[in-house]
């Protein structure tokens, strides 16, 4: 349990440190030891859990599970990849005299808030706290988009911030209706636990229960970025700067539909009627198709790959929805390799950017030229978030495929469908960037390409075999989830 | 149900419910940003007369703290940072003329009616009583929405906004006798964070469009013009 405790506590000596003493030429690093602690705990922690079971702190306010601990332990690992490319690529940023040093430390700082909101909603037990971790995560964050304070950041900062407040907000009434649905058959003070309501999910009055879900979804969706609830996405994605795009892609959208899928649990033990199961698959269906329309027309590349990201959330949240054991092995994988490919797509996207002095799809051209290896990661990244073999996300896309042929063949069709237009949407774009003349002038930039080389090569580690401790610890989540395991 | 066979506090929260529900409908209305501000001011004191009243009711001590901090932010803090910043900018003697005022005015009496329709299985396992005090609640989440749609200046935003939290607090104190102490203080920061950032965002808006105007907030497009 101290593993629980020191993963919440290094964030927050974090925010401190990093609000105190300013920003100076090392913060950057500083900053990825923080995040490296932070994963050493979270590996501690992942250790304790695979040998002891669940763990529940005293009092209950902490609950770790199979399921949360291994999104712990990712997020932790984002978070600090991510941050081994903010640390030269911030630096280039301030060079170019877009941000100054207070600018820096309110991005040092927020980093490490927005990893603790990160671990808090994952972690906690609490219903409540979870809901005021999200929010946490939006307000440490808001800043953080509007960071170069032009208009067009400003503008995406209010929309994420008005969107993603009143959207949540949805979420705390559901939060209020599912507690009075359980001060009903309990004492009040441990009602909001959700491992209380989980053994007590039967006795749950089943229509509350509905009623709170839908709110739910529509609070917590507005955060995974649900059509039609994404319109602040895109924006906030492509006017942040890019290590926020790459944790928010990668990190917020995961736990964002981890806190649906643990409201989901309960609506499931309280009712039989599949209701919620049913609402993801719609929403997410609808995501993913309409979000790979939308690739299509993208200029930006950094919103070409929102759309992306949207798209891959609507594959989790339908296949979470499908709800066999086959179905949420599935998404737990495509979260994990989602996660990975994508932040390490924006890694690449932010240098190409560098490189181009521009986000302008139609002005990034020859990246192989300038800088071979900036190009050919952008290019295996795409492939890799397309769904080509060998790469993870093709495993895991491939099993949605078969669970959905499985239990609902006839949105087979609409799945393949999908797929190709995103395929199509991405290479259109991708082609150009990536081959060609080099514009006169472009130069390479100072670039670490650790953490893509890292994460690709993990999604193609998982696509070729998953490791057995992983594959045994996936399942172990899917048994909790779904009640019985694919393997 | 009859009315006069209920006891005092539960007469008492339906009036409470009644008069917040209809403190939403005068904002939805209202043109002129200053009496916006007081009478979100107004609810936040009569949500704060509905905590203290529950706390003395019901023997909850610690409902006495979520009142002193609804009457703290929401009485006080939030509606003085607005004031300031309506006065600041000139714009408390601007009437913003309202795009179809009546159809609004419409659409806010469909929502609570809506309001009704959602929560009505609920009751079945419970009284009337917590029925209408939910589905005013949902209806003044709905209608802060609405608020924030049909207004087109931040500050209005942020009273929609404000006053959805509103909304929220409500029903937790009437249908749950309030949330866990750690939630609420987890909440009121939350709120609290938010309101300094409104603050915050009030200057990055002015420096940039020159007005609180958010209509002008227009350059992000799905495709280029």
């Amino acid at each position: 349990m101290i593993a629980a405790y020191l993963v919440l506590l290094i964030p927050f000596v974090g925010i401190v440190f990093f609000a105190v003493s300013g920003h100076k030429s090392d913060t950057g690093k500083l900053n990825v030891r923080f995040n490296a602690a932070c994963l050493a705990a979270t590996i501690w922690l992942a250790i304790n859990v695979l040998n002891q079971g669940t763990i529940l702190s005293s009092g209950k306010a902490f609950l770790i599970d199979p399921f949360n601990v291994y999104l712990i332990v990712l997020t932790a690992f984002v978070g600090l990849t991510t941050s081994i490319f903010s640390s030269p690529y911030m630096a280039h940023e301030k060079e170019l005299g877009k941000l100054n040093d207070k600018r820096l430390r309110l991005y040092y700082s927020m980093y490490q808030g927005f990893m603790l909101a990160m671990y808090l909603v994952l972690t906690t037990n609490n219903m409540g706290v979870m809901w005021v971790a999200m929010e946490g995560a939006t307000l440490a964050t808001v800043m953080l988009v509007s960071l170069y304070r032009t208009p067009e950041s400003i503008e995406a900062a209010w929309k994420y911030f008005i969107l993603c407040g009143v959207g949540i907000a949805q979420a705390l009434f559901g939060t209020i209706l599912l507690y009075y649905a359980a001060a009903q058959i309990g004492d009040a003070e441990n009602s909001l636990m959700w491992s209380v309501l989980y053994e007590n999910a039967s006795k749950l009055n089943p229509e509350i229960l509905e009623i709170a879900f839908v709110f739910m979804l529509i609070g917590y969706g507005t955060k995974i970025g649900l059509v039609p609830l994404h319109n602040w996405l895109p924006d906030a994605h492509s006017e942040g700067p890019t290590p926020m795009s790459a944790v928010l892609s990668g990190l917020l959208l995961n736990d964002a539909l981890y806190a649906v899928v643990r409201n989901k649990m309960l609506v499931d033990g309280a009712s039989h009627s599949n209701m919620a199961g049913h609402l993801m698959m719609g929403f997410g269906m609808l995501s993913f198709l309409v979000a790979a329309f939308f690739l299509h027309r993208q200029k930006d590349i950094k919103r070409l790959f929102s759309y992306s990201s949207i798209e891959h959330m609507g594959i989790m949240t339908f296949a979470f929805g499908i709800g066999g054991p086959l179905a949420t092995f599935a998404a737990l994988l495509h979260m994990t390799v989602h996660s990975l490919t994508k932040s390490a797509i924006f890694v690449t996207v932010g240098h190409a950017a560098q490189v181009a002095g521009t986000q302008s799809i139609d002005r990034i051209r020859g990246l192989i030229r300038t800088q071979p290896r900036i190009g050919w990661g952008l290019l295996i990244g795409s492939i890799a978030i397309a769904g080509f073999p060998p790469f993870g996300v093709f495993t895991s896309e491939f099993l949605v495929l078969l669970a959905t042929m499985h239990s609902y063949p006839w949105l087979t069709p609409l799945l393949l469908l999908g797929i190709g237009i995103a395929f199509a949407g991405l290479f259109r774009h991708i082609q150009p960037m990536v081959y060609g003349e080099k514009p006169e002038g472009q130069l390479p930039v100072k670039a670490n390409l650790w953490p893509v080389i890292i994460h690709l090569g993990l999604v193609l580690w998982l696509g070729l075999a998953i490791p057995g401790f992983l594959a045994n610890w996936f399942s172990q989540a899917t048994l909790l989830i779904s009640g019985s395991t694919p393997l | 149900m009859n009315i006069e066979q209920t006891d005092f506090y539960t007469q008492a929260i339906l009036s409470m419910a009644a008069l917040i529900g209809l403190m939403s409908f005068l904002m939805l209305g209202q043109g002129r940003l200053l009496r916006l501000i007081f009478v979100f001011a107004l609810q936040g004191f009569l949500l704060t007369l509905t905590t203290a009243l529950a706390a003395y009711s019901l023997q909850n001590p610690h409902l006495y703290i979520s009142a002193v901090l609804t009457l703290v932010l929401k009485v006080i803090f939030i509606p003085w940072m607005l004031r300031r910043e309506v006065i600041q900018m000139n714009t408390h003697r601007d009437i913003e003329a309202l795009h179809n005022k009546t159809l609004v005015m419409l659409a806010g009496a469909s929502l609570m009616v809506f309001s009704y329709y959602v929560l009505h299985p609920i009751v079945q396992t419970t009284s009337p009583v917590m029925l209408n005090a939910l589905a005013v609640s949902l209806s003044v989440v709905l209608l802060g929405m609405l608020l924030m749609i049909s207004h087109r200046q931040a500050v209005a935003h942020v009273v929609g906004f404000m006053s959805i939290e509103n909304g929220l607090f409500f029903a937790a104190i009437v249908a749950t006798k309030g949330m866990p102490m750690v939630v609420e203080l987890g909440v009121a920061f939350d709120v609290l964070v938010a309101a300094v950032l409104f603050g915050i965002f009030f200057f990055h808006i002015r420096t940039s469009i020159d007005s609180l105007d958010v209509d002008l907030l227009s350059k992000l497009h799905e495709v280029d013009k």
